[in-house]
């Protein structure tokens, strides 16, 4: 998309379509000759997994949106008959559930890659953002995805999610009433999330969209994060990265699969095989696992409203993070110090996720976890607004090499090949 | 190369890590139940598959002693003769049905019950879904002394601890409630539940059933193959699943190595 296009029409047929609608010519260029940096590493293979994941989500759900009730009499029982009665209905439902765990590990996967080469920085600001907004629209997805079994999980799930809202001062419950279309979780709340549910996917792919767009001005960055200097740094997208992105993502869907032939229960919750019941309510409410982070920042706040707020902070920091990172180069690769933060706040997201699984009363070694969450929450924050300003400022970074082409090829890239 | 062995081993310590922590601190109250026995089970594992024989002889630990009070409101008469299930010929499920009295459609006058003002019946065909005990909740509570009989479609998949569970609570009533625990009335002990008393009645006893097969009825015996059968009322198309599993992982390893070699070679020259 950016620089000149090397498209050359051959056929008649090619340069007629191409006079009209250079769709062609936009597919070469972005997906055939793109010059890609010749030393991008496995973790850069995840953005093409993730379209898969998208791609995957879409299909499997119009299957099933095409046997599924959404009545909270009708919703758990359409889900069996999928199951059972249903031609195959069992491995579409087992495809999109695990679809959205594996959807939400490539992601994360995602993220933490671009964290660690500084992929956010100029020019490269408004792919971060559009991601965060990508990573916002999932999560919402994801939530509406999970109360459609309308199981105990899901029913009760979406009682604390939504009553988070009325946590806002003054018009709180009038809100909370409001997106419930009713008093309660109910019916009305149940076909709504439906329909957003079905809604949310193809604005993700247009968001997507923007994303790829985006990635097509500056190009890739790389695992140096150097910029791009003399055509040497780079190699053609196609064959180069069509196969290395094949090949990954084929290990990928062997991951998949392994969990949905064989333990495809794996990541939910046993209590959604219990119908819905709002007389009864669960001993503990678990979110699904992606979202067991910000699930113990909110209970490790006593305030409610207080709660919220510094679980919505948590993902609107990520917005500011390009502007955050004070630091000339991109790559943690050179930060020596960068390096052992950034460890450190992924060893933090783990944990936080580890005590929002747990019950609030739950200890380790003695320790309140929701003191660990505290503390784990408070770093968390840390590492962006001022880990991040300061580190950048005070750190020597190590010596950048050269160039791309120098780094993977060695000196003979001195030597202009073939 | 570096960064991918950081990864794994941090990766590696995490998880280990979890997994110690989990066994060193769980936060649990005094009658918090007790962790299930271990028993394993033919249909576990990637290679697992469901005893034909436990699974006749558990649907009739379910047909005479379960029914009762429980419902299978998800698997219908013709689910017996279903490849991967119980596989009753198609004539036994069809008499299995017809012995079983399921709620009949009005008659020709438009009526639902008989002079008696009972509501109408009629014996069950293969399409028609086993018939739940009670009416209502209800009816299932006031009959169980405020208790409410769980339908066990799904029991096995909708319980943490899953087949053990079951079986550990089906075969656990036996065990003795520790000096002062008292058992309120209408309520039995029993560890594996949560709170320790539970409104169930001891249901299996030794010879409760009498097997066709010859198999002895011990309690035991009666769990297992209950678990067995409840196992596939859950999830019925476990061996289907199983057996496409291995087509697609062996087509995907296959499709890898082939990708890992034209990736080797495009890329030879490249780095």
């Amino acid at each position: 998309m950016s620089g000149p296009s090397t498209y050359d029409p051959k056929s008649g047929l090619e340069k007629w379509i191409d006079s009209r609608l250079p769709l062609p010519r936009l597919m070469h260029d972005t997906m055939s000759t793109f010059p890609t940096p010749r030393n991008l590493n496995f973790w850069y293979t995840f953005g093409g997994i993730l379209t898969f994941c998208l791609g995957v989500q879409i299909v499997t759900g119009i299957v099933l949106a095409m046997h599924y009730v959404s009545t909270s009499a009708l919703a758990f029982n359409s889900v069996e008959a999928i199951m059972r009665d249903v031609n195959y209905g069992w491995l579409i439902r087992y495809v999109h559930a695990n679809g959205a765990s594996m959807f939400f590990l490539a992601v994360y996967i995602h993220m933490f890659r671009g964290l660690y080469y500084g992929s956010y920085k100029a020019p490269r600001e408004l792919i971060w953002i559009i991601g965060v907004l990508i990573y916002l629209l999932m999560m919402a997805t994801a939530f509406f995805g999970y109360v459609l079994p309308w199981g105990q999980m899901s029913f009760w799930g979406a009682t604390v999610i939504t009553n988070m809202f009325s946590a806002i001062p003054v018009v709180g419950s009038a809100i909370a009433t409001w997106l419930w279309g009713d008093f309660a979780v109910g019916d009305a709340t149940l076909n709504r999330f439906f329909s957003l549910h079905y809604l949310l996917p193809f604005i993700i792919a247009g968001v997507v969209g923007l994303h790829v767009w985006a990635l097509h001005v500056p190009g890739n960055n790389n695992p140096l994060g150097i910029d791009v200097k003399t055509p040497q740094d780079t190699v053609p997208f196609h064959p180069y990265y069509t196969v290395k992105d094949a090949f990954y993502l084929v290990l990928f869907v062997i991951l998949f699969a392994s969990f949905v032939f064989f333990e495809p229960d794996f990541f939910g919750n046993p209590d959604n095989y219990q119908p819905a019941n709002p007389l009864v309510t669960p001993p503990e409410i678990v979110p699904e696992w992606y979202l067991l982070p910000f699930y113990a920042m909110l209970r490790s706040i006593p305030d409610k409203l207080l709660g919220v707020i510094v679980m919505a902070g948590a993902i609107v920091t990520l917005v500011f993070i390009p502007w955050l990172d004070t630091s000339r180069v991109r790559s943690c690769r050179f930060r020596p110090l960068m390096k052992q933060f950034f460890w450190a706040f992924a060893v933090v997201c783990v944990i936080l996720g580890y005590c929002g699984a747990q019950s609030v009363e739950a200890t380790a070694f003695g320790v309140p976890l929701v003191w660990v969450a505290r503390i784990a929450t408070l770093y968390y924050f840390a590492f962006f607004w001022l880990i991040m300003p300061i580190v950048g400022l005070i750190e020597t970074p190590k010596k950048l090499p050269a160039s791309i082409a120098q780094s993977v090829l060695g000196d003979s890239a001195a030597t202009p090949a073939e | 190369m570096r960064l991918t062995k950081l990864t794994r081993n941090l990766a590696l310590g995490l998880g280990l890590g979890l997994l110690a922590s989990h066994a060193a601190f769980a936060a649990e109250s005094a009658t918090a139940r007790h962790h299930p026995k271990h028993v394993e089970f033919e249909f576990e594992g990637p290679f697992g598959t469901y005893d034909r024989g436990a699974l006749q002889r558990g649907f009739q630990v379910y047909k005479e002693v379960c029914a009762s009070c429980h419902g299978l409101q998800h698997i219908a008469f013709r689910n017996l003769a279903d490849k991967g299930g119980p596989e009753f010929s198609e004539a036994q499920a069809r008499a299995l049905a017809a012995a079983v009295k399921v709620p009949a459609e009005p008659n020709d006058k438009g009526e639902t019950t008989d002079e008696s003002g009972a509501p109408l019946t009629r014996p069950g065909l293969l399409a028609d879904r086993y018939p739940s005990p009670f009416p209502n909740e209800n009816a299932a509570r006031a009959n169980n002394s405020g208790s409410l009989p769980p339908d066990l479609s799904l029991i096995v998949k909708a319980r943490m601890g899953g087949p053990q569970y079951i079986y550990s609570l089906l075969t656990g009533f036996h065990e003795k409630a520790p000096a002062g625990f008292k058992v309120p009335d209408n309520k039995h002990f029993n560890p594996y539940f949560e709170g320790w008393t539970i409104g169930m009645p001891p249901p299996l006893s030794n010879n409760g059933v009498t097997y066709s097969d010859g198999t002895k009825a011990t309690i035991d015996q009666q769990a297992h193959d209950v678990v067995t059968f409840l196992a596939w009322a859950a999830e019925p198309k476990m061996e289907d699943r199983k057996r496409m599993g291995f087509a697609v992982l062996i087509f995907l390893i296959t499709l890898a190595g082939l990708l890992f070699a034209a990736y080797r070679r495009v890329w030879k020259d490249a780095h």
